[in-house]
């Protein structure tokens, strides 16, 4: 009798962890002071590390401070964590009063109706809509309503070369696909590679699944926000990007398991492969590794010959206003510093940004050319991703199918168009039965 | 209101109970009240709440239109349910596919677990020099935290610079490239070794104690009838540790049916198909496309299979050990 009863309970025991496993998630520290005196914000890991982060942003928020006597308690967030634990601010109400997105998720959690629209009365209490660059601000949220976010740092794609590799091979940076890849066959001996790719982050190869679609004129989302995922344009650029590791074989299969960028850059300034395909925050990952900023040189993503000449999506980060916040008032004065133009330039430079105010200009680097390419690239060939609801589940689903891909190849499999195809079409219904 | 008046009419004036007359309370009555409470609130707080909330949200159209505030969360039925269990559909399909990995997994992490765990312990009942040693030795991945313990798995199963690929292919030469064991068909296989390394130790130490149990008189008097050692393991052994066995096959099924930790650590972020654990994949469905309602419903499918499943079992299993 007794080890019945002991199995029965047991056995409770166990089912209830199962039934509470749901309920846990990440803890969340994050709460908002009753008094006007304080605020929580939470930042983005935009530096070399989260320490470096937090070193960089304490003199600008004790300036603030200083400023409006306002105490600004700051944590910073690593991108593995910062989706999640915006969720769990979302959905529990304990959330910072202001803090840091990918701007591309903006138009989706506008949606959750946690955030504070700024609505005219806000944008006066912050210097105005028109100080920003209107390609930045146009990603605030979805187009027709009051934004629910602002820009903070202005980031674009760039194809990083080393200046060294090409020169020994007599190659000039490419301008069209067909080139690059020919110079990265031409870079793929000895032990090196002419690309890394992190081909495991989702993230990274969703925004490729964007810009190669994009380049071939293709939608990911129809006018009225379905996805579209399964159009001849989409499958054909995944392929292409998958080729590089497939048909053309400059991608070392170990990049499968390149979870993030960084281990890409990493291979990148150590000498290991010719180019990397990264945000104009990667400089100072770059420099810290170990390479100077004239080794390197930065070209336009290229397109093939007679494609859209789309070498980037407008990336960056924004900063919203949580609604339940209670110091409405001294959040709005916090986004006014942090978008206000010398804490902009205080900051360009450390965490390697594009300016995202009118007019300003790009600091985060000495490299004149360099700033150039990156300013074109953001004011000319960046197109926004899709600025619909559902974005952010095209980058999960199609991302982590793509992640599924680049393994298939990397132990050996073949991934053709059809199989392409068929993981978007699962990717699409997984959306829509969310949607 | 209706039972203040009805008290009214019963009330003294209406002649004495039919009933027994009622016993005047003795003192300290509320004691053992008293004394229950602690355990009966915190077992509604901490269980039954979150189990009912689990089940209330599945029949929710619980997505992240409606994720900060939950009362306007349309009630949408049995929906939820009627997609997770569409097996035509992308999620149906999806859901379906990982609850059968997970019962192959289930299968050969409990059986070899159990196998290893029942061989130790056997190999270590009789006392000898070094006992202690290796029943410490044996212990170690039970006691290491689990997070320490898997990520040393993943830098081990590492393609270019993990220790695995180095010991087959550069120390012991297997011919051939190095395989991946944390991406494509080959992470099956790596979640089930470690999984079966962290669960193995439990079987052991259970197995181990409940061989204390049976006297050592048995084996003696089995051994004078000439019984082998493989004869008294099945003859003496097994049925001896029939109730300690019935525990701890249920506790193991459940534990590793359930395990999240393990292909989480593992995996990362994203999980290969080929080791798309069940609640993995159903807190993928829930915090990858903030679709809360769906995944609470599959979380309930999870549930009834579960309590399905350790029903017939204890059924099964009373009504024998009644029999004999």
């Amino acid at each position: 009798m007794k080890i019945r009863t002991f199995a029965a309970a047991a056995a409770i025991a166990a089912l209830a962890i199962t039934a509470t496993g749901c309920s846990g998630g990440t803890s969340n520290s994050g709460s908002s002071d009753g008094g006007g005196k304080t605020l929580t914000y939470w930042a983005s890991n935009q530096g070399t590390s989260l320490d470096n982060d937090k070193e960089v942003l304490t003199p600008q928020l004790k300036k603030f401070e200083e400023q409006t006597g306002i105490k600004v308690n700051l944590e910073v967030i690593g991108w593995n964590d910062l989706q999640t634990r915006i969720q769990t601010a979302v959905t529990s109400g304990q959330a910072p009063d202001v803090l840091n997105i990918g701007n591309t998720w903006a138009a989706s959690l506008q949606s959750t109706g946690a955030f504070m629209p700024f609505d005219s009365a806000a944008f006066d209490a912050i210097g105005g809509k028109d100080k920003f660059v209107k390609t930045a601000m146009d990603t605030g949220g979805v187009p027709g309503q009051d934004p629910t976010s602002v820009p903070l740092y202005g980031l674009a794609y760039g194809l990083y070369y080393n200046k060294a590799m090409f020169k020994d091979a007599g190659l000039t940076p490419p301008t069209n696909w067909a080139d690059m890849v020919a110079d990265a066959k031409k870079l793929t001996t000895g032990g090196k590679y002419g690309f890394a790719l992190a081909a495991g982050s989702y993230t990274e190869n969703a925004h490729f699944a964007f810009i190669n679609a994009a380049q071939n004129g293709a939608d990911l989302f129809s006018a009225d926000g379905k996805p579209t995922f399964t159009s001849d344009g989409v499958v054909d650029g995944i392929s292409r990007y998958l080729d590089l590791m497939q048909a053309d074989k400059v991608v070392n299969v170990g990049n499968a398991q390149y979870d993030n960028g960084t281990k890409a850059v990493n291979d990148f300034a150590a000498g290991k492969v010719a180019m990397i395909l990264n945000q104009n925050n990667a400089d100072s990952s770059i420099v810290a590794n170990g390479m100077k900023n004239d080794e390197y040189g930065v070209v336009a993503f290229p397109a093939p010959a007679g494609a859209k000449d789309v070498a980037s999506h407008v990336a960056g980060i924004n900063l919203s206003i949580f609604k339940n916040t209670k110091n409405k008032d001294g959040a709005l004065k916090f986004v006014k510093f942090m978008t206000s133009p010398e804490t902009q330039t205080a900051l360009g430079k450390p965490f390697a940004s594009l300016p995202v105010l009118a007019g300003a200009k790009a600091v985060f680097t000495d490299n004149v050319e360099e700033a150039k390419t990156f300013s074109d690239i953001y004011a000319n060939k960046s197109k926004p991703l899709p600025l619909v609801p559902s974005e952010d589940q095209f980058e999960s689903t199609v991302g982590k199918a793509m992640n599924q891909m680049f393994a298939t190849i990397a132990s050996g499999g073949t991934v053709s168009k059809a199989d392409i195809k068929t993981a978007l079409t699962t990717a699409q219904q997984q959306v829509e039965a969310a949607g | 209101m209706s039972a203040t008046t009805a008290t009214k009419k019963s009330g003294p004036s209406a002649g004495p109970p039919k009933g027994k007359p009622r016993k005047p309370r003795r003192a300290g009555w509320w004691l053992p009240y008293a004394l229950l409470a602690p355990a009966i609130i915190f077992e509604v707080v901490i269980h039954v709440i979150p189990m009912a909330t689990g089940i209330w949200m599945s029949f929710l159209k619980l997505t992240k239109m409606f994720i900060s505030n939950w009362g306007n969360a349309p009630v949408i039925g049995l929906k939820n349910y009627a997609v997770a269990l569409d097996f035509n559909s992308a999620v149906g399909a999806g859901l379906l596919k990982s609850f059968l990995i997970t019962v192959a997994f289930t299968i050969l992490v409990v059986g070899i677990s159990w196998g290893f765990g029942m061989a130790a312990a056997v190999a270590l009942q009789k006392s000898f020099f070094g006992r202690g040693f290796f029943r410490t030795l044996f212990l170690i991945p039970y006691a290491l935290p689990m997070y320490a313990g898997v990520i040393a798995w993943k830098f081990m199963l590492q393609k270019d610079t993990g220790a695995l690929n180095h010991l087959l292919y550069d120390n012991l030469g297997l011919p051939g490239d190095k395989p991946f064991w944390l991406i494509g068909d080959n992470a099956f296989w790596a979640v089930v070794i470690v999984a079966i390394w962290r669960l193995w130790p439990f079987a052991f130490l259970m197995l181990m104690a409940g061989l204390q149990s049976i006297p050592n008189d048995v084996y003696e008097a089995s051994a004078v009838d000439g019984a082998k050692p493989l004869r008294q393991w099945s003859a003496i052994t097994l049925p001896m540790l029939r109730p300690v066995n019935m525990v701890l096959l249920l506790v193991m099924f459940l534990w590793t049916f359930n395990d999240f930790n393990t292909p989480f650590v593992l995996f990362g972020g994203s999980q290969p198909p080929a080791g798309d654990l069940i609640s993995f994949h159903i807190y993928n469905a829930s915090f990858l496309t903030w679709n809360f309602g769906s995944g609470a419903a599959m979380s309930v499918l999870l549930l009834l299979f579960l309590l399905l499943v350790s029903g017939v079992y204890l059924l099964v299993m009373n009504r024998r050990s009644k029999r004999a």
